[in-house]
C-alpha cells in the first residue's frame, strides 16, 4: 500500500528543454522525427528494421542503437558526419537517399553530434537487419556515385541576416533536420528531392503531401500562422487534421516541439515559402448530380452538408487545401481505404475515416471527390475513375 | 500463488463499462497502476463502428451482437419459490453487454440525476406519509448518501460526457424549460437539448395543456460538437435513429469509447486485457483482504492478478455471481431476510401507448436514443401516490428514438400479419404513428432477490445466477396509474386510433422491457442490509469495492446510468482521498 501512496505523491517529471548535449540531441533527433523509419513496427525505438516503401522497392532502416556489431557502436563522430552528411558509410559504400541526407548537409556539425551523443545513451540492440531490396540496377549500391552526382549538393544552411532571428530558425529546421520537403516535394524521375525551398507538394505512400507555399486553394494561403502551430502541435487545427503520413510525423515529432520552434517553422512557411503555381483551373463538372446524392449518402453525416466538417473531428472539406490539392492521392486513398487522425496529447481524439472502397465502385468514388473538389466554392480539377482504378 | 501469476497492479477493475472506465481513469490520473479485465471483445469507433455497418439491424438489434452470449454466460429465472428456474437461452426481457465500453456502447443515452428523495426513499415515505404506506413485505431502504454530497459527481460526468439538455433547477432556482422537480444542479448542461421533432413537440404541447411540466429529456446523443476535459471531442448527433443496441459510428454517442478511452490510451499506467473472463476475486487466509483475481484470458489460460485494490465493476448479475462464487458476504436467505447478497434485486415497469394518425407525418427514420419530451410530475414528490393505493412513481416520454426497418413495423389492430394487406397497413402506418412510454420505480421486496441456481453451470463448471422475480402489486397498480394518465395525454395529441398496452403480471422474461436491472449488492449505512458502504467498499473485504446498479437499493423509475456513474466518480474519489492515506474500512463495522 505504500507503492500507491508514492505512486500518488511522484510527480510526473516534466520533460524541460535540453541542457547536456545528449538532451539537446533527444530533441533534434525529434525533430529530425529518426525514430519513424529507424523503428520496426512494435520493435525498439531505433533498433531499426523497419521496411521504408521506395518508388523502387523497400529499404530496411538500419539500427541506431550503440550495438557494436549491427548498429553505430563503432562508429567515430567523424564516421557519423560523414554519413549523415555525404550519405556515405564508413566502409565507403553509398547510402541510399531514403535516408534523408540531401537535407542533412545544412545541420551544423555540432547539432548532428548532440544527435550521435543521445544515440549512445540508448541501451544497445542487436539487430543487424538492414539493406535494400531493390531490383537492378538499383540493387547496386556503387551506381550511387551517379545519383549523388546527379542530385546531392551537400550545402550547409547560411542564415540570412536581413530576416529574424526566429525565421532562420524556422528555415533552418524546415530545410535541414526537419527535411519537410522529402515528402511536400515533387520527387524527380529517380527519387530525387526538389531544391530547397521549394515545397509545392508531393506523393508519399499512397497521399499527396499537400503544398506548403502560399495558394490560397491548396497551399497555406488561407492558414494563419497560428492555424500551422496548431496543426503541428496538435494535428488538429479546425481546417485540417493530420492522417496519414502526416499524422505519424506530428505524433512522433512536431507534437513534441517547442513552441518557439513551432512558431519559428510556421513564419518560415508562411512568410517566405515561395509562391506555387495556383491550382489547376476547374473543369465543368461531370456527374455533379451523382456525386451531389453519394455526398448526401455517404459523407454528410460527419462532414455536413454544408462540407464545414466538425472542429478536431471530422475535416472540413469547404476551402480545404487538402481537397483542392493539385493531386487527388490522398482524397482517393482515404475515401478507398480510410485513415486515422493524428492523436496526441492536446487533441487526443484520433479519429478515423471508414474506408468505403467496399461499397463505392470507381465511378461513385470519382464522382464524389469530383463534387466535393468543385462544391462549396472549391476549385479544383474533376477525378478520373482511372484515377481511382489506380488507388485501390 | 499459481506459478502462472502475473506482475502484481495498484488496481484490478472488472469489467470496462461506464463504471470500470470511469475508475480506471479518476485512479490512473492520480497516477496509480489500473489493469482492466473484460470478458468481451476490445471495441472502438474506428475499428468497430464505422458508419457503413454500425447501422446493421440484424446484427445488433436482432441477433444482439453487443450483448454477452448466453453460451458465454446466462442467467436461470423463476417468477417464485416453489418453481424450477430454468437458463434464459435467448435475452429478452434485457441485454446485459459484453465487451470494451459495455452497456455504455449500446445505450440510448437517456441521462438522469435521481431527485434528493431517491436515496431516501424510506425515510422520506414514512415522514411524508407514515410508515403504513409502505407495503410490508417492501425491503426499500436509504442509500447511505445523499443528492448533495453525489451532485459534484453527476455534474462531473455530465461534463465528460457533454450531456444535452436543459436545467430545471439551477443552485434552487427554477429555470423555465428544464424539469422543475429535479435537484439543484450547480450548472447548467454542457450542451443544449437535441432539436425537437414532430412527435415530442405534440405530446408535449398535449401535455402541457393537461397541467403537466414537459422538458427536453437530457441527452447523451450530443446536440452539438464538445471537446471534454481530457481534450476528447465528441461530435454533433445526426439523428440517424441507431442508438440502442448499436454503437456509434459518427462519435457523437457518449460511451467509454467517445469520452474516456482516447485519453486512457494515451496513458502507460493503464492496460486493458479484452477476453478476460474473471473467476473468482481471492482472498487472504482469514478472508478479510482480497488479494487479486483468478480469470481465464483469451487463449484460454488461467492467470492471476494480484493487486492491492481489487474493483468489481461488471453488470449487476456478475457483480452479485461473483461475490456469490468467491464466497464474499453473507447470502441473502429469503426465509428469515437474513443475509445481504442477492438481496434487493429490482426492476423496471414498463408500459407503453401506441399512437396512430390517419394524415400527419412524424418521420420516425429520424431518431436518436434520447430524442424526446419527457413529463416527469408522476413521480413520487409530484403526486400524494399514497392516496392512490401505491408508492413509488413513473415519468412519461415521447421518445423518437429511430424507424428502423426491420423491427420498426407497427400496425393497426386487427391487420393482418403478413400479405398486402399488411404491406399496405405498414406503408399506410410507418410514418403516422407515434409510440409513448411510461417508465416505473420497482420496488425491493422479499420476494425478489438472486442466488446461486442449484442445477445450471457455465462452462467453467461455476453454477449461474438464479433470479426470482415478480412485480410487486404496489408496481402494478403504480403503472396502471401512469398508463392511464399517458393515455390521457395521447387522446389529447388527437389520433384516429389509440393501443394501450398496460402492464400485467406476471412478469415475463422474454419481451424486452428494460435493462436496468438494479441491486443483489446494494449500498447503505448499515452492513446487516447491505453489501457495501455509502462509499460502495465491501463490508467484509476493506480493499475491494463493488460498483454499479447492484449497489441501488431499489429501482427509481429513471434510467440508471447518470447516477451509476456519480456512484463510480463518488466512490474513486473516496479511493483517493479517504482509503489510500488510511487503507482499511471507512465505514466501521
Amino acid at each position: 500500500m505504500l507503492g500507491l501512496l508514492a505512486a500518488l505523491v511522484a510527480a510526473a517529471s516534466d520533460e524541460t528543454r535540453a541542457e547536456t548535449p545528449a538532451e539537446r540531441g533527444r530533441y533534434l533527433a525529434t525533430v529530425g522525427d529518426c525514430v519513424a523509419c529507424h523503428t520496426a513496427p512494435g520493435g525498439t525505438p531505433f533498433a531499426g528494421g523497419r521496411a521504408i516503401e521506395t518508388p523502387f522497392g523497400p529499404i530496411i532502416a538500419p539500427n541506431l542503437t550503440p550495438d557494436r556489431a549491427s548498429g553505430l557502436g563503432a562508429w567515430s563522430d567523424a564516421d557519423f558526419l560523414r554519413a549523415l552528411r555525404r550519405g556515405l558509410r564508413p566502409d565507403g559504400a553509398r547510402l541510399y537517399p531514403a535516408c534523408p541526407y540531401v537535407y542533412f548537409s545544412a545541420v551544423r556539425d555540432e547539432d548532428l553530434l548532440a544527435i550521435r551523443a543521445f544515440l549512445a545513451t540508448l541501451t544497445p540492440v542487436a539487430n543487424p537487419a538492414r539493406g535494400a531490396g531493390f531490383g537492378f540496377p538499383f540493387n547496386l549500391r556503387p551506381l550511387m556515385v551517379f545519383w549523388d552526382a546527379l542530385y546531392f549538393r551537400p550545402a550547409p544552411f547560411v542564415a540570412d541576416p536581413g530576416r529574424s532571428m526566429a525565421w532562420n530558425r524556422g528555415a533552418y529546421l524546415v530545410e535541414g533536420l526537419g527535411h519537410c520537403g522529402a515528402c511536400h516535394g515533387a520527387k524527380g524521375a529517380l527519387g530525387a528531392d526538389p531544391e530547397p525551398g521549394v515545397l509545392g507538394g508531393g506523393r508519399v505512400r499512397g497521399w499527396f503531401a499537400p503544398d506548403l507555399g502560399g495558394d490560397p486553394r491548396a497551399g497555406l494561403g488561407g492558414w494563419s500562422l497560428d492555424d500551422i502551430e496548431r496543426y503541428l502541435a496538435t494535428g488538429s487545427n479546425g481546417r485540417a487534421l493530420a492522417a496519414g503520413p502526416m499524422a505519424e510525423v506530428v505524433e512522433n515529432s512536431t507534437a513534441r516541439l517547442t513552441m518557439a520552434d513551432l512558431r519559428a517553422i510556421a513564419l518560415y512557411l508562411k512568410q517566405d515559402a515561395p509562391l506555387s503555381q495556383p491550382a489547376a483551373a476547374p473543369s465543368p463538372v461531370p456527374n455533379g448530380r451523382i456525386g451531389a446524392a453519394i455526398y448526401a449518402d455517404a459523407c454528410a453525416a460527419c462532414h455536413r452538408a454544408n462540407g464545414e466538417g466538425v472542429p478536431g473531428l471530422f475535416p472540413r472539406l469547404a476551402g480545404s487545401s487538402a481537397v483542392q490539392s493539385a493531386r487527388p492521392d490522398t482524397l482517393i486513398t482515404v475515401v478507398l481505404h480510410g485513415g486515422r487522425a493524428a492523436a496526441t496529447g492536446a487533441a487526443p481524439t484520433g479519429p478515423a475515416m471508414p474506408a468505403l472502397g467496399w461499397r463505392l465502385d470507381d465511378a461513385s468514388v470519382a464522382a464524389v471527390l469530383t463534387y466535393i473538389r468543385s462544391a462549396w466554392g472549391n476549385e479544383a480539377a474533376p477525378v478520373s475513375s482511372e484515377a481511382v482504378r489506380r488507388g485501390r | 500463488m499459481p506459478a502462472d501469476a502475473l506482475p502484481a497492479a495498484d488496481v484490478v477493475i472488472i469489467g470496462f463499462g461506464w463504471s470500470g472506465a470511469l475508475i480506471a481513469e479518476a485512479l490512473s490520473a492520480a497516477g496509480l497502476g489500473v489493469v482492466v479485465l473484460e470478458r468481451g471483445p476490445y471495441r472502438d469507433t474506428a475499428s468497430d463502428f464505422p458508419p457503413g455497418f454500425a447501422p446493421d439491424e440484424l446484427r445488433y438489434a436482432v441477433r444482439h451482437d453487443l450483448v454477452v452470449p448466453t453460451a458465454q454466460n446466462t442467467i436461470t429465472f423463476r417468477n417464485r419459490v416453489g418453481q424450477t428456474a430454468l437458463p434464459v437461452r435467448q435475452w429478452g426481457s434485457f441485454l446485459p453487454a459484453s465487451g470494451a465500453g459495455g452497456g455504455g456502447v449500446h445505450w440510448n443515452g437517456q441521462t438522469w440525476r435521481f431527485r434528493p428523495s431517491d436515496f431516501v426513499l424510506r425515510s422520506h415515505l414514512a415522514n411524508a406519509h407514515g410508515h403504513d404506506v409502505i407495503p410490508s413485505d417492501a425491503t426499500i431502504q436509504d442509500w447511505g448518501v445523499s443528492y448533495a454530497e453525489l451532485e459534484p459527481f453527476y455534474d462531473r460526468f455530465e461534463y465528460l460526457a457533454g450531456i444535452s439538455g436543459r436545467a430545471g433547477n439551477l443552485r434552487g432556482h427554477r429555470q423555465e424549460g428544464g424539469n422543475p422537480f429535479e435537484g439543484p444542479r450547480q450548472r447548467d448542461y454542457p450542451t443544449p437539448p437535441m432539436r425537437m421533432t414532430l412527435a415530442p413537440t405534440r405530446f408535449a404541447e398535449a401535455a402541457r395543456a393537461l397541467g403537466y411540466h414537459p422538458f427536453p429529456q437530457p441527452s447523451a446523443n450530443l446536440s452539438e460538437p464538445y471537446t471534454n476535459s481530457l481534450g476528447v471531442v465528441i461530435g454533433p448527433c445526426s439523428y440517424c435513429g441507431f442508438c440502442e443496441r448499436f454503437g456509434c459510428g459518427n462519435y457523437s454517442k457518449a460511451s467509454p469509447q467517445t469520452v474516456l478511452m482516447p485519453a486512457l490510451r494515451r496513458r502507460p499506467n493503464v492496460a486493458l486485457r479484452t477476453g478476460a473472463e474473471v473467476l473468482e476475486i481471492a482472498r487472504t487466509p482469514d478472508g478479510r483482504h482480497a488479494r487479486g483475481v483468478r480469470y481465464v484470458d483469451a487463449d484460454g489460460i488461467e492467470r492471476y492478478q494480484r493487486a492491492e485494490l481489487v474493483i468489481l465493476a461488471a453488470y449487476t448479475f456478475e457483480n452479485v455471481r461473483l461475490l456469490l462464487l468467491s464466497g464474499i458476504g453473507q447470502p441473502y436467505d429469503p426465509r428469515d431476510g437474513s443475509g445481504v447478497v442477492g438481496r434487493n434485486y429490482a426492476y423496471q415497469t414498463t408500459a407503453s401507448v401506441q399512437l396512430f394518425f390517419d394524415e400527419t407525418r412524424f418521420n420516425p427514420f429520424i431518431g436518436a436514443g434520447a430524442l424526446g419530451m419527457v413529463v416527469d410530475d408522476l413521480n413520487a414528490e409530484g403526486r400524494d401516490h399514497a392516496r392512490l393505493g401505491f408508492i413509488g412513481g413513473a415519468h412519461l416520454a415521447a421518445m423518437q428514438s429511430g424507424g428502423r426497418p426491420i423491427q420498426s413495423r407497427p400496425t393497426r389492430p386487427g391487420t393482418p400479419r403478413w400479405g398486402g394487406a399488411w404491406k399496405h397497413a405498414v406503408a399506410r402506418d410507418y410514418l403516422r404513428n407515434v409510440r409513448l412510454g411510461a417508465s416505473g420505480s420497482s420496488l425491493s421486496h422479499r420476494g425478489a432477490w438472486l442466488d446461486l441456481d442449484p442445477t445450471y453451470q457455465d462452462r467453467h463448471g461455476r453454477r449461474l445466477l438464479r433470479m426470482t422475480f415478480d412485480f410487486h402489486a404496489n408496481d402494478l397498480r403504480m403503472i396502471q396509474h401512469a398508463t392511464d394518465r399517458l393515455a390521457e395525454i395521447g387522446r389529447a395529441m388527437g389520433p384516429a386510433e389509440m393501443v394501450v398496452n398496460q402492464r400485467h403480471g406476471p412478469y415475463s422474461v422474454v419481451p424486452y422491457q428494460s435493462t436496468h436491472n438494479v441491486g443483489g449488492a446494494v449500498m447503505g449505512p448499515d452492513p446487516t442490509t447491505s453489501v457495501v458502504n455509502p462509499w460502495l467498499q465491501s463490508w467484509d473485504v476493506a480493499n475491494l469495492f463493488v460498483v454499479g446498479a447492484s449497489s441501488f437499493p431499489q429501482n427509481p423509475s429513471y434510467n440508471p446510468t447518470g447516477t451509476v456513474a456519480a456512484l463510480a466518480l463518488h466512490a474513486a474519489n473516496a479511493i483517493l482521498t479517504r482509503y489510500l492515506p488510511a487503507p482499511g474500512p471507512l465505514v466501521p463495522r
